[in-house]
């Protein structure tokens, strides 16, 4: 297996791509922004389709986009949500939703629009591959990935990384009491932009090199997983980050022994399954 | 290629109104389009009261397993979509809700992510290509048949019927659960039974917008009207009202331009909203909390 030069490639790319999403995403279900991190996904293919049609390199455009979005839909949230936290079991309260999940919906449905009207224009003037440009972007193929390729998304993965954990200690005191963290001085606001910046460049390179789809589960899955398994904060990030590790190393494993089953799919499958399981053991 | 296959404006209005009915092709669409919209809106107006857009979006994001399932499996891309988008809304109704929101939206996240995966499986199962992407990812409202339409309008009927019949005991159960809970109202079976409609309306809308902007129907009505009205029969009418201008405007702009639909419903909802937002903060009003505030009685700066 390891003979392969893709299999490599696959291999270095996403086990830091998967630990940059192990990272994030636990601080993305602890704060309850699985929803900005879906529309962050999404928002990757109107901004590579826009630098297709500017003629300038797509990452660009990916970049830009996911991290102005991820910016746009920290500065319109009214903040974190885990203020209204521990709604009884039932119903739950309204306290505890956020107070922006239609705003983000607004925001992240009008980019789309905007992509399919690139979309339209893009074949309009060079009328061709431009679906199967969409299918890259939504889907990627980390089976296809070049050596420059997958040491870039390394490198961009062990960079949030690094940042993440560099910001965790006030970013967790500003996600878990965030008017008690104000209250000290923690710039709770700035944070919450910043991590959704930072949210974008992983949701942008995550997107181009191993597809949106595969995004949204690393990024939610393990997270929640180690959140429903262990209560010390530090023990279930390295939890999370390590359950989507395995789960990436695993995934291309299967899809490597199953050809027509794809890496992706097997990925994402395997870290749904190993959090399915913590909803049955409790 | 554009100047010969979008007809062109005239000065006359009226005229040009006119030639929208010419085409039967137009007729269908506007049909199919007025009833995703009076759908869309009445449920999304629930939705976003409930704070379920996410919830919304995972239905929606079903219809891609839903077709690539129907595909491999032989039968219409129809009965796909409602058995991913019903089996969908079960599942997130049953999510763990312990840990609130929190819980809920990690869930829901999962959910999607693993329908992902699973169309992205059937797609390559299937080994041919699936229809156009396009048209798969963003609808094709101006190929609705005379049948499709039928059942659109049957659908938003019956829909319809659901909700108006369990409204007030569903508005009760969203704005306070825990009184309705007390007042005997079946909390926990009004919300599946609310996500198994929304299920059913997102497959129906879908339909006409494509699943990535079935949100654009769903959302953005609902909430420039909740933006505009505290109260709950003038803002759920006002919801429809916006729905059906936004299909009707798209439509006839799409009409005579090469874009498609989808993209001036994305982008006349957006510019609504917009304005909606705009005239609450002229207003000095909070746009959400206004009608749930209200609902619930408390002014809406006070903390809960």
């Amino acid at each position: 297996m390891f003979a392969q030069e893709f299999m490599r490639n696959a291999l270095l790319a996403g086990t830091f791509v998967a630990l940059a999403c192990g990272v994030c995403g636990w601080f993305v279900v602890l704060r309850g922004q699985v929803f900005a991190g879906d529309a962050l996904s999404h928002v990757a293919f109107p901004g590579a389709l826009a630098a297709a049609v500017a003629g300038i390199d797509q990452r660009i455009g990916l970049f830009a986009a996911t991290v102005l979005a991820g910016a746009a839909i920290g500065l319109a949230g009214r903040g974190v949500l885990a203020r209204g936290k521990g709604a009884n079991a039932g119903g739950g309260g309204t306290v505890a939703a956020p107070a922006d999940d239609a705003t983000i919906g607004v925001i992240f449905t009008f980019i789309l629009a905007l992509g399919l009207f690139l979309l339209t224009r893009f074949s309009l003037g060079s009328g061709g591959s431009s679906g199967i440009e969409a299918a890259r972007t939504l889907f990627g193929s980390i089976f296809g990935l070049g050596a420059g390729e997958a040491r870039l998304a390394a490198l961009v993965g062990i960079g949030v990384t690094a940042l993440a954990l560099a910001i965790a200690r006030p970013l967790l005191f500003a996600s878990v009491a965030p008017d008690v963290a104000a209250a000290r001085g923690v710039p709770t606001r700035l944070l919450g932009i910043g991590f959704l910046a930072l949210l974008g460049v992983v949701a942008a390179e995550a997107g181009q090199a191993l597809g949106a789809l595969l995004l949204l589960g690393l990024l939610t899955a393990p997270a929640a997983a180690a959140q429903r398994v262990v209560r010390s904060p530090g023990a279930s990030l390295a939890l999370a980050a390590a359950l989507a590790v395995a789960a990436t190393w695993s995934g291309l494993a299967l899809a490597y022994a199953i050809p027509s089953l794809p890496p992706s799919s097997a990925v994402v499958m395997i870290a749904v399954a190993v959090y399915l399981l913590t909803l049955v053991r409790r | 290629m554009s100047a010969e296959s979008s007809p062109s404006l005239s000065w006359n209005l009226g005229h040009d109104i006119g030639r929208l009915f010419e085409y039967h092709f137009m007729i269908n669409a506007l049909l199919a389009g007025s009833a995703a919209a009076v759908l869309a809106a009445a449920a999304g107006w629930m939705m976003v009261l409930r704070h379920e857009t996410f919830a919304g979006h995972t239905l929606a994001v079903m219809s891609f397993p839903g077709a690539a399932a129907a595909a491999l499996a032989g039968v219409p891309a129809a009965v796909g979509y409602l058995a991913f988008c019903s089996s969908g809304a079960l599942a997130i109704a049953r999510l763990p809700r312990g840990g609130g929101w929190r819980e809920e939206s990690a869930g829901t996240g999962a959910v999607q992510a693993l329908a992902l995966a699973l169309g992205f499986l059937f797609v390559s199962l299937y080994g041919g290509v699936l229809g156009d992407l396009e048209s798969l990812l963003f609808g094709d409202v101006l190929g609705v048949s005379d049948g499709q339409v039928l059942e659109l309008a049957v659908l938003a009927a019956l829909t319809l019927a659901v909700l108006a019949a369990i409204g007030r005991p569903l508005l009760f159960a969203s704005v306070d659960p825990v009184v309705a809970a007390s007042r005997g109202v079946p909390v926990a079976r009004l919300s599946s039974g609310f996500l198994l409609l929304l299920g059913l309306a997102v497959a129906a809308t879908s339909q006409v917008t494509g699943p990535l902007l079935v949100l654009a129907l769903l959302v953005m009505p609902a909430a420039s009207a909740q933006a505009l009205s505290a109260r709950p029969l003038v803002s759920l009418a006002l919801s429809i009202a916006i729905g059906l201008l936004v299909v009707w405007v798209s439509l006839a702009a799409s009409y005579y331009s090469v874009y498609p639909p989808g993209f001036f419903i994305g982008a006349v909802a957006f510019a609504g909203w917009l304005l909606a937002r705009g005239t609450a903060a002229l207003r000095g009003r909070r746009r959400r909390p206004a009608l749930a505030a209200r609902l619930t009685g408390s002014p809406p700066g006070a903390p809960a």
